[in-house]
Order: C-alpha cells, then structure tokens, then sequence
C-alpha cells in the first residue's frame, strides 16, 4: 500500500527486493527449459559450493563431517516494476544432496516440482524435501511428447499428494505454460503463509 | 567478450593446477565473507565508482565495481565473471568494507508474508 516507505535504501540508489523461485525435479525433467521460457535473459549458470555445517558427525573418529558439493545451476530473471526482481533457479537433479539445499531454499517464495510422467518416482525426494521443509511448493507434470497421457488425479494418487498441494499441468517450452505454473505457485504461496487467497479485487474473475 | 581488459583471464590458470587456483588467488585463500550475508539473489550496487589507477583494485574487483551500476545478484555477478559464487561473496565483502559497493541484504523467510509482495508479483506476471 504505502511503496513510499522503502528502507531498502543504499545511499542515494533504491535497490528492488529480490525474490527466488525454485524449480526442482529429476534429470531432465525440463527445469532448465522452464526457467529459459519465461526469464527475460538468456538463462545463466552458477556454481556454488553448498555446505551442511556440522550435521552429522563421525561415528569412528569423532570428527565432525561437513560435506561439501558444488552444483552447477541455471538461473533466470523477470524484473517486476522498480520494486521487485524474480529469480528462478533449475536446482540440479542430484537428488541425493538434497540435505544441502537449505541454503538454497532458505528465503525462496517457493518452489514449482516438475514432474515427468515417464519417471514419476524422480520427483520423490523434492516433494519430501520441500514438504518437510514446509516450503510452499506446487506439481508441474510436463507433457513430453510420446509420454502417455496422464489423468492428474491418477498424478495425484501417484505421488501421494497432500490434497491442498495444486497440481498442473504444463509444456516447459510455452511461455504462457510457464507463466501460468508461476501464477499457480505465487497464489498457493500466498495462500500457505497468508491464509488468503487472491481475492477478485481488480483481477479477472476465474472461469 | 571477456570483462577483463587487462587482465586476460589465462594468466591465472597454471596448466597443471587447473581452473581452482584463480578463483582461490583471488581471494587469497579465504573461503567465507568477512561481513554480509550473501545469499544467491543479494543485489549489490556500486555507490562510488573506482578508477583503474587510484583504486588499487585487482582487475576482478573493478570489473565488479563496473558491472554493479546497474543492481545485480550475486547469481549474476558470478556468471558474468565466469566465477563460483563463493569467490564473489568474498570480493564482494572486500567491495563493501571499501565503501564501493552497497547491498541489500537477503530478507528473511518471515518477511514473506507480505501480502503487498504477492500482489505486485502475481500483477506482474500476469502482465508477462
Ligand atoms: N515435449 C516436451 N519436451 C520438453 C519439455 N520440457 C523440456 N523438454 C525437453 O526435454 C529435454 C530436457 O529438458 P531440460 O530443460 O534440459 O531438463 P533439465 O531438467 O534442465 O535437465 P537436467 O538439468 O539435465 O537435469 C530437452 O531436450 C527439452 O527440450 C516439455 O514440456 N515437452
Ligand atoms: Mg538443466
């Protein structure tokens, strides 16, 4: 309401609040195609080091473990007004690091899981991850060519999906697909933290 | 189209010790920021430009100080200058301990429930 009160002054230059997206699923389930269709930049890459302090600890020696992995990620922008910058990150597919993804995930507005019918069970461990992690999270199935053509509910049924978790599904290759999943998600998470949906107001009315 | 003028970015890379050792010269070993925290979509912006000469800045930094006029994340910082993330958060906090960089640092997860930011988002991609 009052965009006149900004703090998030640095000196005499307003920076936007930025504010990160993630787009999970398994090995080539379209993430990178996703982030590419609806990013105004060409999608870029970034290798960063991720780190889980501390957490377990070695039963012989004593030692504390850290582990360390690099991942590659790709990344996209939508710059929205002067106030706010989107950015989508393709988190790998290295599904058994995902105990490191917290500082990924820490601060994201939430996160789209792709699924590919072809290979459901891929998708598992980022639906456990962002479930416990209670990120806010929403299903997209990408229809890949020669992919049997799945009902959603059976999707549903197949992923065990919590029924408040919306489900859709999308071509990662359309810009309006992927504008839509993006939409999707933005709602469900204003939902999950604010406890209210996108009322009417001044948008179009649903069909 | 390489952001480093000057500075070819081979002189760096030894042929035996391979791409790691640049980015770790860079930053003369240390792996953590001293100050800041530098999440993936920081936005750094430069508040005092810095020439070549005076500065007595690595080549690195100053094209960091270049690119930073207009706001960029870490993310993109990074992929710019074809460094890990980890290497620009250190430069970076060397940048703002020298008054040429300002950032905005990450809001938290309790900051996103602002209903303001939901709106101005979904009006936002809608418009796409
Ligand atoms: N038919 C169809 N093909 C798609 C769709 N999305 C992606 N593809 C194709 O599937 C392949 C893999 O897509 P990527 O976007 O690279 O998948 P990814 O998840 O980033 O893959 P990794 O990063 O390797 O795990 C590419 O050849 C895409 O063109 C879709 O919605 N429909
Ligand atoms: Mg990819």
């Amino acid at each position: 309401m009052d965009s006149a009160h900004s703090s998030r002054d640095a000196g005499q230059v307003k920076l936007p609040r930025a504010i990160k997206i993630l787009v999970a699923g398994g090995f080539g389930a379209g993430k990178t195609t996703l982030v590419g269709t609806v990013s105004e930049i060409e999608p870029l890459r970034t290798e960063e080091t991720l780190t889980n302090r501390g957490v377990g600890v070695d039963d012989l020696s004593g030692v504390e473990t850290k582990q360390t992995t690099t991942v590659a990620m790709d990344f996209g922008r939508i710059t929205i007004g002067d106030d706010y910058r989107l950015y989508l990150f393709g988190t790998p597919g290295q599904e058994r690091f995902w105990f490191l993804w917290d500082e990924l995930a820490l601060g994201a507005l939430g996160a789209v899981v792709l699924a590919d019918t072809r290979r459901l069970a891929d998708c598992f461990p980022s639906l456990d991850y962002f479930e416990r992690r209670e990120t806010p999270f929403i299903v997209a199935v990408n229809c890949f060519d020669g992919a049997r053509r799945y009902d959603l509910d059976e999707v549903r049924l197949g992923l065990t999906l919590h029924p408040d978790i919306p489900i859709v599904l999308c071509d990662a290759r359309e810009r309006e697909s992927g504008k839509e999943v993006l939409i999707t998600l933005v709602e469900h998470a204003m939902k999950m933290r604010l406890g209210t949906a996108p009322a009417a107001g001044n948008t179009a009315p649903a069909t | 189209m390489s952001p480093f003028e000057e500075h070819p970015e081979t002189q760096w890379v030894g042929e035996e010790a391979g791409p790691i050792v640049r980015p770790y010269v860079l930053t003369r070993g240390r792996t953590e920021p001293t100050r800041g925290r530098f999440d993936l979509i920081t936005l750094a912006v430069t508040v005092r430009s810095a020439s070549p000469r005076e500065s007595g800045l690595d080549p690195e930094c100053l094209a960091i100080v270049r690119f930073c006029r207009q706001p960029q994340s870490v993310a993109e910082i990074a992929a710019h200058m074809n460094l890990p993330a980890g290497t620009i958060r250190v430069l970076l906090s060397d940048l703002l301990d020298q008054g040429f960089i300002a950032l905005q640092e990450p809001h938290s997860e309790t900051d996103m429930h602002d209903e303001s930011l939901y709106r101005a988002v979904l009006d936002g991609l809608r418009a796409l």
